[in-house]
């Protein structure tokens, strides 16, 4: 080789090798230094995915709600670590008899972010943009949570159904919401980030309700204004959301000056970027990386279950039309063994379709403990040893409620399998495919599947899964129906309370599946965090965070 | 030169027509339905024939099209399904970091790579001319996902010498002008910004370069093997030259054509390399965006993205002919 080529590789060598040293070592350096001290400080906080907007009414989703609670707060918020409602901007609440009219009395010390007045006008402000969407705005993607709990607008094909009538300020801190038919759970539905107190002079200048997207609009991306502890500072699409603390926020203030979030959509990415000192916090935690997280020091917390993991079945899928088939499907699962094998530890087995924490849910339901004996006898008794059953599963995917579904596919299949039933698996990707086969089309069998609670409110779990004749299930079962619509009806949680205790036993007489669990959703945090306050319903607000 | 390019320009018209109707037939061949991965489990059919119809889904297929044509020649690219955003803003917001990472890339290919093939020609037999073809054939035959995960578990997670995952610390107050992080820190003087910007793209470039670098090496040593043998090169050094011009005029000169073909190609694949590179290490470029938009079925990205990275990569493809030229006057004049 020339001389000169010689020396111009051999110096281009170690100038590279030099800069890769500087490199890595600065970058540990320079990690290492960052984070808060005590008092102060920036709370880095990563989720699965980036908001989709930052105006709550047009979302339906937990990221952006988890945005969403830091910058603004409803008339009511939940009781800390419970999914029941509290106050938060109103002090109280009347309710008239016959469960028509709520007159919230609201606290009279609160202005939101643009220093505009929260008040009983700002209340009806928004109570009234909800019902007054235009039509463009009234799709599943943008208004799900107004349309399906206030069941229609002012206008539009839904317009008939609208249980919303109208909102009155009687003072500056009495506001009174007419409903055209009852509503119990109004209450705890207003404790959901979609039905937030919003700054109407905000409103006004930066929101276009009508908009070809008002998910895009200048409002929902730079200047959402509420009355939480947090503003927005900046929303960088595709790095993160950057919040400031609220100096005059009316409550406790927040003791760290930001909190950044951050979209990582893989759990193991996530933990990895918290073992690294990436980020401080991050959510839906993955059951495999919790013992190794604690092990480096790193503290886990656990939300109580607010959700239910089934065994699904189709009745259109014989022999699931049997009841004994049912049966003896539902005596064949050890649901200690499935919970242990395939869920995190404190995951409580579930005894019916809604956990325990929801009103309506009794212990008086007809259980089916584990009897494999049992289980071959119905079998027997229905003509179905060794049938072949199709048995859907999802692949590729971690839900609160279903944390490792090919876990618990696996558990399920070796026990249905040990009562003499031949089990066909099905995989199928779980966005879109897996989704759409099991509750867009019949072509399916067994099933896992489940859901997480908006709020307090039984028909959010009942009524999701049973309320009307479903692909999904394949029953018509009209007295069920009936019930629960009759529930939904009714003016008062109390006077629901009897019924929905009856529709529970009701169902799992029937049994249209089998409930499994309540897994329960983990976060993790680094040493440094703490007053993190986990909630069933994710209402987490991260004023009580210091870093120490 | 100016017909050239214009004619070439020309060209990709059909080109593109054509992708953008098999793209629009591949697009809604997948299986799956974008409202329902809109709607999640909270999907009902009430719901799903709202959406599909605010989208415009139930139209017949050729109307879908046309008004898809329409838009496409008014610059409408559409709006993304899922995040409502005009597909346009996500890929300017997004290019940047595929580029900056694709470039990145590169450049380690192209520094690493040619002067190793040089050497490897110029040594052909002995053992750095084994080593390096047996590491580039160790570089060739390894997955990118694969080496990613790799220089993540060792370099990240374990010895936590560089990041993870995203492209700036987000404690880091940067200001971004161009979205190419780097750059952004270099003209705000925003040192720390621009330094945290080119420490986390050390681990994805070495994971997306690998494979370029590999077979920058070998397509150099096997041309330089080649032109080094010629008669010219006898005749050079016959006429005394000194050892470095004829490395220089000589032989690099006349060797790099193929290796400069390579750079061309290896340039557009990074972007399929990319979309695996970019998900590792949750770098929010085009291709996790794209990665995203397969799982959500979300049409009007899928069709937008992969109809400018063909315009990008048609570019590029231009760009290497011109080069030839600048390299080898005869490719000009011919």
């Amino acid at each position: 080789m020339p001389a000169s080529v010689k020396q111009s590789l051999g110096r281009a060598t170690a100038v590279l090798a030099i800069a890769t040293l500087a490199l890595t070592s600065c970058a540990k350096s320079e990690r290492d230094d960052s984070g808060g001290g005590s008092g102060g400080g920036t709370f880095v906080f990563a989720g699965s995915a980036e908001p989709v907007s930052l105006d709550p009414f047009f979302a339906s989703d937990g990221e952006t709600f988890r945005v969403s609670r830091q910058i603004f707060e409803g008339l009511v918020g939940t009781k800390p670590g419970t999914a029941d409602p509290a106050p938060l901007l109103a002090t109280s609440w009347d309710v008239s008899d016959d469960g028509l009219t709520y007159t919230f009395h609201l606290r009279d010390d609160v202005k939101f972010q643009d220093d505009s007045v929260f008040d009983a006008d700002a209340v009806c402000f928004n109570f009234d943009r909800w019902y007054n969407m235009p039509e463009s705005a009234q799709t599943d993607d943008l208004t799900y949570y107004y349309a399906t709990l206030f069941r229609g607008f002012a206008t539009g094909d839904r317009a008939d159904e609208a249980i919303y009538d109208s909102c009155s300020a009687d003072d500056a801190t009495t506001a009174t919401i007419t409903l055209k038919k009852p509503f119990a759970g109004f209450v705890s539905a207003m404790s959901m980030p979609a039905f937030s107190m919003q700054s109407p002079t905000a409103l006004k200048k930066y929101q276009d309700d009508g908009a070809n997207n008002p998910r895009t609009t200048d409002y929902s991306t730079a200047h959402p204004v509420g009355t939480g502890p947090f503003e927005l500072e900046s929303w960088e699409r595709g790095k993160q959301v950057t919040l400031d603390a609220n100096d005059s926020y009316w409550g406790e203030k927040a003791s760290i000056d930001k909190a950044v979030i951050v979209a990582i959509d893989d759990p193991k990415a996530r933990a990895d970027a918290l073992a690294n000192g990436e980020i401080d916090g991050y959510d839906l935690v993955g059951p495999a990386d919790i013992k190794p997280l604690e092990d480096q020091g790193f503290q886990i917390e656990n939300r109580d279950p607010f959700n239910v993991l089934y065994l699904g079945m189709n009745q259109k899928a014989k022999p699931l039309d049997d009841p004994k088939v049912r049966q003896a499907i539902a005596y064949a699962l050890n649901k200690d063994e499935i919970v242990s094998a395939s869920m995190p530890e404190g995951t409580e087995t579930a005894l019916e379709f809604v956990p325990p924490a929801v009103n309506g849910y009794t212990e008086d339901v007809t259980r089916y403990d584990y009897d494999p004996d049992k289980a071959r006898q119905l079998l027997q008794e229905a003509g179905a040893e060794g049938a072949t059953i199709e048995f859907n599963y999802p692949t590729g995917v971690s839900r609160p409620y279903m944390p490792q579904p090919e876990d618990t596919f696996n558990v399920i299949r070796t026990e249905l399998e040990a009562v003499g039933l031949k089990i066909k698996p099905t995989a199928d990707q779980w966005d879109p495919d897996y989704l759409e086969k099991i509750q867009g089309t019949e072509d399916h069998g067994l099933h896992l599947l489940g859901w997480t609670g908006d709020y307090n409110d039984t028909d959010n779990f009942l009524g999701v899964f049973f309320g009307t004749s479903t692909k999904e299930w394949g029953f018509e079962n009209q007295q069920l129906f009936d019930d629960l619509k009759e529930a939904r009806g009714l003016p008062t949680v109390e006077e629901q309370t009897p019924l929905y205790e009856k529709i529970n036993q009701e169902v799992m007489d029937y049994l249209p599946g089998v409930p499994l669990a309540h897994p329960v959703p983990s976060l993790a945090f680094s040493p440094d965090v703490q007053g993190y306050e986990p909630s069933p319903v994710q209402d987490e607000v991260w004023n009580t965070i210091s870093l120490g | 030169m100016l017909r050239f390019v214009l004619r070439r320009l020309a060209l990709m018209v059909p080109v593109l027509v054509g992708l953008s109707l098999l793209l629009f037939a591949w697009v809604r061949a997948l299986p799956g339905d974008p409202a329902r991965a809109l709607l999640g489990e909270r999907a009902t059919p009430d719901g799903i024939a709202r959406v599909n119809a605010a989208y415009g889904f139930d139209q017949p297929l050729f109307v879908q099209y046309f008004t898809y044509v329409k838009a496409l020649l008014h610059g409408d690219f559409g709006s993304s399904i899922q995040t409502g955003r005009p597909v346009m803003d996500s890929f300017v917001e997004r290019f940047p970091a595929t580029i900056e990472l694709g470039l990145t890339a590169l450049l380690l290919a192209v520094v690493v790579g040619v002067p190793l093939g040089y050497l490897a020609a110029r040594h052909q037999g002995r053992a750095l001319d084994t080593a390096v073809v047996s590491g580039s054939l160790l570089g060739v035959v390894t997955p990118v996902f694969f080496l990613a995960i790799l220089l993540k578990l060792v370099f990240a997670d374990t010895l936590h010498w560089l990041p993870t995952a995203q492209r700036q610390d987000p404690r880091i107050e940067a200001t971004h002008i161009t979205n190419f992080y780097v750059l952004d820190g270099l003209m705000t003087r925003e040192w720390d910004a621009a330094w945290d910007a080119a420490v986390h793209l050390v681990l994805p470039a070495i994971a997306l370069g690998t494979i370029p670098l590999a077979i920058i090496v070998r397509i150099t040593r096997a041309s330089v093997a080649e032109v080094m043998h010629e008669d010219y090169v006898r005749t050079a050094e016959s006429k005394g030259l000194t050892s470095a011009v004829i490395s220089r005029r000589h032989i690099l000169r006349n060797a790099l054509l193929p290796v400069v073909t390579t750079i061309g190609l290896q340039a557009g694949l990074l972007f399929s390399g990319a979309v695996l590179t970019e998900t590792v290490f949750s770098f929010n470029g085009i291709g996790q965006n794209l990665f995203d938009a397969i799982g959500h079925r979300d049409y009007p990205v899928l069709q937008g993205f992969i109809l400018f990275i063909a315009v990008v990569y048609s570019l590029i493809n231009l760009l290497v002919d011109l080069a030839y030229g600048v390299i080898d006057p005869r490719v000009r004049t011919s």
